[in-house]
């Protein structure tokens, strides 16, 4: 069906697509998951739309309300869409180090925006979120690392619709942030499908967004259970964005870095799988597209390294 | 044998300064007991009661070692060991 009453329930039902040239072998097939088919762009719509509406049925969001969120921009967006069509007020608190493209769409959605320190990354923007909404409790924080919310969306809606595209499927790889597509996705996929493989691509930044004074000052999601992964990777921003390239490359796929991080590990799977002589069907996550990326000027590089180059400092994922 | 080890902005008072060591052993456990004997005090800043600390990853060739034998796992000549604090990075949030 693609007729819809309003945008908000446009979200999800996203296309599965082979990637026969990125793919190891007729064995080994890597399928991406292009959640950049979303109403505003990104995987995101998916647990803002479920956060808002939980919060509206247990009546924590009423008329009139302002919402605050700290997001590193994607969040930000599907909520600014969906507190639009509701009449909310927003106001996300982001990083400063993050893509003038989505300080451009939240303010395009009429969202406030309250820049955090660089250094620090998303850390600080989360403690600044808490922080100003301890001051204003007529304020509502649906808090995206610890709202059960965000992880049913998948649970209840991207793994279903994942197992429905391809009912073989051998491994779900998916990037780790919130960790709610990766908790969501995985429990209905551990529930559905012996012997699963869930996998965590982790972006690894550059040495600002690890600058904590002391280690207490860490942060794990409230959302994240490792129980749920099999395995984890950390990718830097050269695989990111190498991999990005060729996702546009060789299968024409304009992505996002941080989906590159995950390819990256996609591939280091299938290439294992491939070795050892196992069939695989591997789905990734394609968070959102290569739109809010270009000003890095990643896209348009003359080689990788000079591609790298324009990420240095920024919260690419 | 020898494993490069990458240390984070944290914990380089610890290792005088130095962003990157070399360390000896066959596990994760042994490279950092090894490191510990030149830098003293980085051992009781990543474990805790046995275990890594809550807020330190420890990553050999990429891959965290939560899923591979935690302190257990097994290390290689030339293999790439990083340490990072567990921070809200993350994907697309």
């Amino acid at each position: 069906m693609s007729r819809y009453e309003s945008l908000v329930e446009a979200v999800g039902g996203t296309p599965l697509v082979g990637l026969p040239r990125l793919s190891p072998s007729r064995g080994v097939r890597i399928w991406a998951k292009l959640e950049d088919r979303n109403p505003t762009g990104s995987i995101k719509d998916r647990p803002a739309l479920a956060m808002v509406a939980a919060a509206e049925a247990d009546g924590r969001l009423r008329p009139g309300c302002t919402v605050i969120e700290p997001t590193r921009g994607n969040t930000g967006i599907s909520l600014a869409m969906v507190c639009r069509i509701k009449g909310y007020r927003l106001i996300c608190v982001m990083p400063e180090n993050t893509s003038e493209e989505r300080r451009m769409l939240l303010r395009a959605y009429g969202a406030q925006i309250i820049s955090s320190p660089a250094a620090g990354g998303s850390n600080a923007a989360v403690a600044a979120a808490k922080l100003l909404a301890a001051d204003h409790p007529d304020w509502v924080m649906l808090y995206q690392y610890g709202n059960p919310d965000n992880a049913r969306a998948h649970y209840e809606s991207t793994g279903p619709e994942l197992l429905a595209d391809l009912p073989t499927i051998t491994h779900f790889v998916a990037g780790l942030g919130t960790t709610g597509t990766l908790m969501g996705v995985g429990r209905y996929l551990r529930e559905k499908v012996p012997d699963i493989s869930i996998i965590a691509a982790e972006p690894r930044y550059g040495e600002l967004v690890y600058g904590l004074r002391n280690l207490d000052e860490g942060f794990v999601p409230e959302l994240y259970d490792s129980d749920v992964l099999t395995s984890r990777f950390s990718v830097g921003p050269e695989d990111a964005v190498r991999r990005t390239r060729e996702l546009l490359e060789v299968e024409g796929i304009f992505a996002g870095i941080s989906t590159g991080a995950v390819l990256h590990a996609a591939l280091g799977i299938a290439a294992r799988a491939d070795k050892e002589g196992r069939k695989a069907d591997i789905a990734f996550v394609v968070a959102d597209a290569g739109w809010k990326y270009l000003s890095t000027g990643v896209y348009g590089a003359s080689d990788d390294e000079a591609a790298a180059s324009g990420l240095e400092g920024q919260l690419w994922a | 044998m020898s494993v490069s080890v990458s240390v984070p902005t944290i914990l380089r008072p610890v290792t005088k300064g130095e962003k990157t060591v070399s360390a000896d052993g066959a596990t994760v456990a042994d490279l950092i007991a090894d490191l510990n004997s030149r830098y003293n005090g980085l051992s009781d800043r990543l474990v805790k009661n046995g275990a890594l600390h809550r807020f330190v990853n420890i990553y050999v060739n990429d891959e965290d070692v939560r899923f591979t034998g935690g302190l257990d796992t097994t290390v290689a000549d030339g293999d790439q060991v990083t340490i990072l604090p567990a921070v809200a990075g993350g994907s697309g949030a």
